[in-house]
């Protein structure tokens, strides 16, 4: 610590952003930034540690004090350019990424005061780069001639592909719908995360050489084999995401206005459903109940509001203390007036007599012993029935991995999840040079995990391909 | 972007396009679907393949002019492209030697029995083919169909051309006429497969149906295509699209199609043949 701790100042900067009243009308990002002094004040609370303990956190390890002391310095974009040698996405993390569980979580500010926002001050950087300087040509490595396939352009497949374009490598992204970006685009809403963002981010990679073929589905327009034998492909990483949405058995699921949040948020986020010369329509529910506590419940129960609803409901089995969802995403909900019916569980979902869902039945929960997770497993409690009105429902309560590949791929290990087995520390799976990562191995988790795990295979193919 | 080498209308609502698509001409099978969108406003919709060229690196796509985006992809033409064309996807069809085939077909559900009919003759069966439309003017594949079969029975609902009825009229004039089958396939509209798989699964014969139900990616992704089968929920795009027509929750289907009825920009037809126009 080298700053006398008179000059420390104890609150952090926060972020302005749209007031709640406005922001439910519109798709438009919630935060608006900081400013340039704005950015400046809040790095100067950084003690820059000697042994820096929010770089442990990181799962990419982002020199996270030195790119701190370049934004103290007005250096913005060499501070954007340290965050770029270990992290291909900054303006896309400094947005999502968990902070306050990862490098946030051990700053050693947060001791006594809040600890620093490193999120906003790498949201920061990233976005005075982009819009001030342009991005900057790394430094390349001549082309070595090996062909390295990655299936899924979500973000354990664009950072495999940033990291091995600039080792010489020729590398193609394989994705299967017709924009890349995987979940960043079809997934998280314009509110949280600016299309036009990751498009940049994409742009930058294609400009480094990376080619990228849309409408392509590995393992149905050709598998992975193929990939390797026919098409001279060295090696493939496959980050194809989570997949198919888990629903709750419970009776009259398939009712018609009951989606699951990957069918909600893609049809307002990729097919822009909310826009109005878009073909892909939406049911715009009056009242929509979204069942589920994580991030991708709040995004639907957000969006909700923003397609109309005059009530947006959250149905969570849990209290919310459990919740997965990151705490600020809970409270911008909460802002925006989202209705939360905490500690109660779905038990049916009712339907009028032509189909349409208008109402979900519900039992009261409440927290016995801690289950395997650790978290106090709910317990309905009798007779505590009760009934909600609505019109949509949507299922937010997780995916099963993607099938294509697990099912073309013969020689591969599947666990009994049906995820890819790949080792985490090098992304090899049992497979001879096919690699995973992401949300495939993992099952539904964050976009920086993906981020470290493309990393990590990215490692183990320059290894095994050799440069 | 794939690029449409030719484009011919078979009635006055239905078309069929060939498509430049090697890739997915190699890999196609029989009872495959491909996901397309002709404009970046357009939804994404599948069409099955209904024929395809390896060596010319072609696929052809038959599809009935209903809703908006059916609209669009019919207005272009031969050499332009189609902007997104991906596949193949869904589940092939199971083909063996079965002995004894009937193969039914209603409407622009033609286009997806003709390669089934062609594999199936290819894997030695014998072909009963039943095909039916409401009117002369919507039957399609006639010719195509007559050169892989081994007997071809055509009707239609109005008497127009052939003969009146259904297919299931048909397909009852040979059950009671004493005939055996080893295997059925029914497709065509939802209403058409629901009664006729049930006199076929009544006649003890194994049966399967393609479903369209709505869909948006197409990969598994979305959940959006579900249906009900023996009372577990299945997913049209990486389970099926054929499914078992005993185990069909037809009335699911059906509600589920109309899930967006009051959406529709287009002036909206009779129910009926909006389901047809989804294939």
């Amino acid at each position: 610590m080298n700053q006398a701790p008179s000059k420390i100042r104890p609150d952090p900067i926060p972020m302005r952003e749209q007031p709640a009243q406005e922001r439910i009308h519109n798709f438009n990002e919630v935060p608006h930034g900081y400013s340039e002094s704005e950015a400046r004040q809040e790095a100067a609370r950084c003690l820059q540690c000697k042994k820096p303990k929010c770089v442990e956190g990181c799962p990419v390890n982002v020199q996270i004090p030195q790119f701190i002391q370049l934004i103290v310095d007005g250096k913005f974009t060499e501070a954007a350019r340290k965050i770029k040698e270990t992290n291909a996405l900054p303006a896309v993390c400094g947005r999502v990424c968990p902070q306050e569980e990862q490098c946030e979580k051990l700053c050693i500010m947060g001791n006594k005061y809040k600890p620093v926002c490193i999120g906003n001050l790498e949201r920061f950087a990233a976005d005075w780069e982009r819009e001030h300087e342009g991005y900057a040509m790394p430094a390349m490595k001549p082309k070595n001639g090996k062909k390295i396939g990655v299936a899924g352009s979500g973000p354990a497949g664009l950072t495999v592909a940033g990291e091995l374009i600039k080792e010489g490598y020729d590398v193609t992204i394989f994705e299967a719908l017709h924009h890349p970006g995987g979940v960043l685009v079809y997934g998280i809403p314009e509110f949280r995360l600016p299309k036009a963002i990751v498009r940049r981010e994409i742009g930058y990679l294609e400009k480094l050489g990376v080619a990228l073929e849309t409408n392509f589905i590995v393992g149905k327009t050709a598998t992975v084999d193929e990939l390797m034998s026919q098409e001279g492909y060295s090696a493939i990483f496959v980050g194809s995401g989570a997949g198919l949405p888990s629903f709750m058995r419970i009776p009259g699921e398939n009712s018609i206005g009951v989606y699951s949040a990957n069918e909600y948020l893609t049809r307002s986020n990729l097919m822009q459903a909310y826009h109005e010369n878009a073909d892909t329509p939406i049911i715009r529910g009056k009242r929509v109940v979204t069942v589920g506590g994580g991030n991708v419940a709040m995004d639907s129960a957000r969006t909700a509001i923003r397609l109309g609803a005059e009530k947006s409901m959250i149905v969570y089995r849990r209290s919310e203390e459990e919740m997965p969802a990151r705490k600020a995403e809970v409270h911008h909900a909460k802002d925006e007036g989202i209705e939360f019916h905490l500690l109660c569980n779905p038990v049916a979902i009712l339907a009028d007599d032509k189909g349409f869902a208008r109402g979900i039945r519900c039992i009261r929960m409440e927290l016995g012993a801690p289950d395997e997770s650790g978290r106090r497993r709910p317990v309905p409690k009798a007779g505590s029935e009760f009934e909600l009105e609505c019109d949509v429902v949507i299922i937010a309560i997780g995916n099963r991995p993607n099938p294509l590949i697990p099912d073309t791929t013969p020689d591969i290990k599947i666990s009994k999840w049906g995820t890819i087995e790949a080792n985490e520390k090098d992304g090899r799976t049992s497979k001879k040079f096919v690699y995973a990562g992401g949300d495939i191995v993992t099952g539904a988790a964050t976009v920086i995990l993906a981020m470290g795990a493309g990393k990590a295979a990215a490692g183990s193919i320059m290894e095994d391909v050799g440069k | 972007m794939a690029t449409i080498i030719k484009r011919e209308q078979l009635s006055t609502q239905v078309v069929r396009m060939r498509v430049h698509a090697p890739r997915i001409a190699v890999k196609r099978k029989a009872g495959q679907f491909i996901i397309l969108r002709p404009t970046a406003d357009s939804e994404r919709i599948p069409l099955t393949i209904a024929n395809a060229d390896p060596a010319g690196g072609w696929v052809e796509i038959i599809f009935q002019v209903v809703g908006a985006t059916t609209t669009k992809l019919a207005s272009l033409k031969e050499g332009d492209t189609i902007l997104d064309f991906a596949g193949p996807l869904g589940k092939p069809t199971h083909i063996e030697k079965f002995g004894r085939c009937v193969c039914m077909g209603g409407g622009v559900g033609v286009a997806p029995l003709y390669p089934i009919v062609c594999a199936l003759k290819a894997a030695g069966n014998h072909i009963t083919a039943i095909i039916g439309a409401r009117s002369k003017d919507l039957v399609i594949l006639e010719e195509e169909m007559r050169a892989q079969s081994d007997r071809l029975l055509v009707t239609t609902d109005d008497g127009s051309h052939v003969r009146k009825g259904f297919v299931v009229t048909v397909f009852d004039e040979l059950i009671a006429a004493g005939e055996k089958f080893d295997f059925a396939v029914v497709i065509g509209p939802v209403m058409m497969m629901k009664f006729t798989s049930q006199k076929s699964v009544a006649a003890g014969i194994p049966t399967v149906s393609s479903l369209n139900p709505i869909m948006i990616d197409g990969t598994g992704m979305c959940g959006g295509c579900r249906v009900s089968i023996g009372g577990e929920t299945k997913f049209a795009c990486v389970d099926g699209p054929e499914f078992d027509a005993a185990k069909i929750d037809w009335d699911l289907l059906v509600r589920r199609l109309g899930s967006y009825v009051p959406f529709e920009k287009k002036a909206l037809q009779d129910h009926a043949c909006r389901l047809e126009g989804v294939r």
